[in-house]
């Protein structure tokens, strides 16, 4: 036995996904939430590698690429709205960034 | 020897990314990211997808990771409070998540049953040479729209972040 079921990737891949939705659920801490989305991402990732692999096709290492290009935007701008609400709260816990719910 | 590879960075992975979760610091997590994304690099080459598994490390655990840990430090991020939490969490959250576990789980084994099965060097289509190739041919329009973006990125990261004048 020398390869690897697809299937293992793609269930590797969904383990990492439920992961996130746990850091993201049922964590207090904006930085852990945001560090949470980008192990969604990354899980997503290893699911188009896989498809790219099976259908051997390119396709899908260019939709990881741009995944990651937003990932990195999305990292500069959200770290720059973290910095923000800690200045105005001077907190980091979600549950005090609640002026929406009043 | 594949199924070796795959399995030790599987385990790995899986292993930094309950770390991510349960560790209280939010350093220690940025770390334990770090490790799931290089173990993911390795998943990436065995795929034959080497541009990608180097634009990981660099990007992904070089990059975004650096960003983080700069404004963990910034902030002096201390270790999280545990606060009361709402009943309905408590008992409803694992469940939930088990079950879109299983059934995301119980999906892929329907939709891919045995027989494909990934192997070293089974598909080499994924060099920079091809990678640039379709970058700059099919998929030229989003590639300049995501330069746009990134300008937006940077504009909206320095007015997020710039000191207000008095």
């Amino acid at each position: 036995m020398n390869a690897v079921p697809i299937s293992w990737f793609l269930t590797l891949s969904a383990v990492l996904f439920v992961l996130g939705v746990a850091g993201f659920v049922f964590r207090r801490n904006i930085i852990t939430v945001f560090m949470s989305i980008e192990l969604m991402l990354n899980a997503v990732n290893l699911s188009f590698v896989t498809f790219s692999y099976q259908l051997k096709k390119v396709d899908g290492h260019l939709f990881t690429f741009f995944v990651m290009v937003v990932a990195a935007a999305e990292a500069a701008v959200g770290l720059a709205i973290i910095l923000t609400v800690f200045k105005n709260r001077s907190s980091l816990n979600i549950d005090d960034v609640d002026t929406m719910k009043d | 020897m594949d199924v070796i590879l795959f399995l030790v960075f599987a385990i790995l992975a899986v292993a930094c990314a309950i770390n991510v979760v349960v560790q209280t610091h939010p350093i220690s997590s940025a770390l334990s990211l770090v490790g799931v994304m290089c173990s993911l690099a390795v998943l990436y080459l065995l795929l034959g997808a080497e541009f990608i598994a180097a634009a990981q490390v660099i990007v992904y655990a070089g990059a975004i990771m650096v960003l983080f840990v700069f404004v963990i430090m910034l902030l002096n991020a201390g270790a999280e409070v545990r606060k009361g939490r709402s009943v309905m969490a408590q008992t409803l959250g694992a469940p939930l998540l088990v079950a879109l576990l299983g059934l995301m789980a119980y999906f892929v084994q329907r939709l891919f049953p045995r027989g494909d099965s990934v192997r070293f060097g089974g598909f080499t289509g994924g060099s920079a040479l091809d990678i640039g190739r379709a970058l700059f041919t099919t998929y030229l329009l989003p590639f300049e729209v995501t330069s746009i973006l990134i300008l937006i990125a940077i504009i909206g990261a320095v007015v997020l972040a710039r000191k207000e004048l008095e």
